[in-house]
């Protein structure tokens, strides 16, 4: 993630990021980003930064293509159970499945994904749930981006005391662990998606706004934004016409993985029990629900398991992929 | 343009200056917490039922009616003398509960640490040496899965496996080291074993992509020129400069690894921090989370700000040019 931020430690030799300051900003928002989940893909942080002198490990370019595809498609697949769940011809997900004993196990004619402990069908659960992380997913990056965006840009432009009070708060939010944080806002809030929305886009907003932040330092200094300067425009006109556009350009990739980041914290709060209250469905909470026969009937727990692993692979995936393809510094511009 | 000893000292001392206004800023944010619960916070302490009579013991006792900020004061007076609040369920003081469960907490969050350490660093070092070659590729590959793995998936995945199919490994219960440290270890292979897992991938990539420039560096060149065995110039030559990053990405996963610890302690019902925090928020016991908040703000205050000051030692250029 550091990679979309020219400013922090933008030696092409990725030698010695100075830890004292300079270095954190980056750093400290993947770890914020990683803190819960490991989606942070810190490593990255050199690898990219020698601008195309090694080409990235792993997957020749096939597969890797091959590998963006199928993320596309499962976050597709994701994105129309969630919008259309009510229209697919699904059993209510809070109904006892009639017929159908409780755990049964996963077969086609019966019952295709089963059912849970008490019966209900686990197939509309999994649909149910996907529309909960996913209007978690999204609803909270978006309130996180833009108020990281506002703060960022406006700290990057002013620099001075507004950078140095912005910053000092930024960091006092970023002391606090991402889940531990995330547990004080449920600490205090309602049990309900909004609570989980408004506590995710408290963590991430750091994250984001530092990223915004060093990218605005990157922008202030290029000639169009002197001329604009140059020609009388007001400095609120300038951020808006000038910085903003570019800035989010080079936000835009991070909100896929910052996506990824909330499907895991929500899922994690609803394991915890804290998430949203039943018998409304979560991935979370079907994984916390089924732990007891994790022995006997394990799809109980790895189905809604693999739903989350999927959709947080699929959202990392595509966000670095973004990522790469934004990244001006990769392009050789900068 | 001082070097040594003098820039050390106004590194750490700046240090300090930005961690204190950091935690203050933090306590304020904490004490305001109960602020935000909706409605009386009383209620959300008692429950609806509550009398008018519970409702002002409890606000006599929070300093509910107080101002704001005499009450963050003397909650920050309070903290800096170690007293970082009582629980409003049990009365016991939230210091005395941390300290009790602090050991399992932490002897979770170190063994995990000394595990990633010890399976990053090799894995790293291979992988940048042949890079790109199968190992490379077939670890690239790995490691994205495992950073897609929340951790308790990972979590169940290993209970499943090891504790359920192949078995020999309990999958809950803890045993204090008094107890019998092989009991202890023997219970806390599984959850050290997941928070390590998470961290491996993020330790082994930083690793690998430092020490791959590293290894372009013409004293390595220099080293491989004069027969010195490959094994030397890894890990005697290219491992220590390329650890820098490593070591601060180390200092600042102390944060993921209290957050994993969380997730853990109460999968596998350890009586550690994370379980503490857990409940006391099902429970609404507000001083208590406040508490807690603060604390674990103030330990991973501590550890970025102990690397930091380390990386001044590993890294001279660090001393002569303070960032």
């Amino acid at each position: 993630m550091t990679t979309t931020t020219p400013a922090p430690d933008g030696g092409a030799t990725g030698a010695a990021p100075d830890s004292t300051g300079a270095g954190r900003p980056g750093g400290t928002a993947e770890t914020r980003q990683s803190a819960v989940t490991g989606t942070g893909e810190t490593g990255e942080r050199g690898e990219t930064g020698e601008t195309g002198a090694r080409r990235r490990p792993g997957l020749p370019r096939g597969l890797r293509g091959l590998s963006r595809w199928l993320a596309l498609g499962w976050i597709a697949l994701v994105v129309a159970a969630a919008v259309v769940a009510d229209l697919l011809p699904l059993r209510p997900y809070g109904a006892i499945v009639p017929g159908v004993g409780t755990r049964t196990a996963p077969r086609w004619a019966a019952e295709f994904l089963g059912t849970d402990a008490i019966g209900r069908s686990v197939a509309s659960r999994v649909v149910y749930g996907a529309r909960e992380s996913l209007l978690v997913g999204v609803g909270s990056a978006a309130l996180a981006m833009a108020a990281g965006l506002v703060t960022g840009i406006v700290a990057g432009y002013f620099r001075r005391w507004v950078d140095a009070a912005i910053s000092l708060v930024l960091d006092a939010l970023l002391a606090v662990p991402a889940l531990v944080l995330l547990l004080a806002v449920a600490a205090v809030g309602r049990r309900g998606t909004v609570t989980i929305v408004l506590g995710l886009a408290v963590v991430g907003m750091p994250s984001f706004a530092r990223l915004a932040r060093a990218s605005t330092l990157a922008i202030v200094d290029r000639p169009y934004v002197d001329a604009a300067r140059v020609l009388g425009t007001g400095p609120w006109r300038i951020l808006r016409r000038e910085v903003l556009p570019a800035v989010l350009l080079r936000l835009s990739p991070f909100a896929f993985v910052f996506m990824a980041f909330a499907v895991v914290a929500e899922a994690s709060l609803s394991f915890l029990g804290l998430g949203v209250p039943p018998p409304a469905p979560s991935w979370g909470g079907m994984i916390n629900d089924g732990r007891p026969y994790l022995d006997g009937d394990p799809y109980l727990v790895f189905i809604p398991a693999l739903c989350v692993f999927l959709t947080v692979a699929s959202f990392t995936v595509v966000g670095d992929h973004a990522r790469r393809r934004f990244d001006s510094r990769a392009s050789g511009l900068r | 343009m001082a070097t040594g000893r003098g820039a050390i000292a106004r590194l750490v001392g700046r240090r300090l200056l930005r961690t204190g206004a950091v935690l203050l800023l933090v306590g304020f944010g904490v004490s305001f917490l109960i602020n935000l619960t909706p409605g009386d916070p009383a209620f959300a302490l008692l429950g609806d039922q509550a009398t008018g009579e519970q409702i002002a013991a409890v606000h006599q006792q929070l300093h509910l009616d107080d101002p704001f900020l005499s009450r963050y004061w003397s909650w920050m007076i309070g903290i800096a003398h170690g007293d970082f609040g009582t629980s409003y369920l049990t009365g016991e003081p939230v210091l005395t509960a941390i300290a009790a469960r602090l050991p399992v907490t932490g002897e979770l969050v170190l063994l995990a640490l000394g595990a990633a350490l010890a399976i990053a660093v090799p894995v790293g070092v291979l992988t940048a040496h042949r890079a790109d070659g199968r190992v490379d590729r077939a670890w690239s590959v790995a490691s994205s899965g495992l950073i897609s793995t929340p951790p308790f998936v990972l979590a169940l995945g290993l209970v499943y496996l090891l504790a359920l199919r192949v078995g020999g490994f309990p999958a809950t219960g803890w045993v204090p080291a008094a107890d019998g440290l092989g009991a202890n270890l023997h219970h806390a292979v599984l959850p050290a074993a997941t928070l390590a897992l998470a961290l491996v991938p993020t330790y082994s990539r930083m690793l690998r992509a430092d020490m791959i420039t590293t290894l372009q560096e013409d004293y390595i060149l220099a080293a491989r020129s004069r027969g010195l065995p490959v094994r030397r110039i890894l890990f005697r030559h290219a491992l220590r400069p390329s650890s820098f990053s490593l070591v601060t990405l180390t200092g600042i996963s102390i944060g993921q690894l209290i957050s994993g610890a969380v997730v853990v302690e109460v999968l596998f019902a350890l009586p550690g921090v994370g379980q503490l925090i857990v409940t006391s928020v099902t429970a609404k016991d507000v001083p208590v989370v406040q508490g807690v908040v603060m604390f674990l703000a103030v330990v991973y205050c501590a550890a970025t700000a102990v690397t930091d000051v380390a990386y001044g030692y590993l890294d001279p250029r660090v001393r002569i040019r303070p960032a």
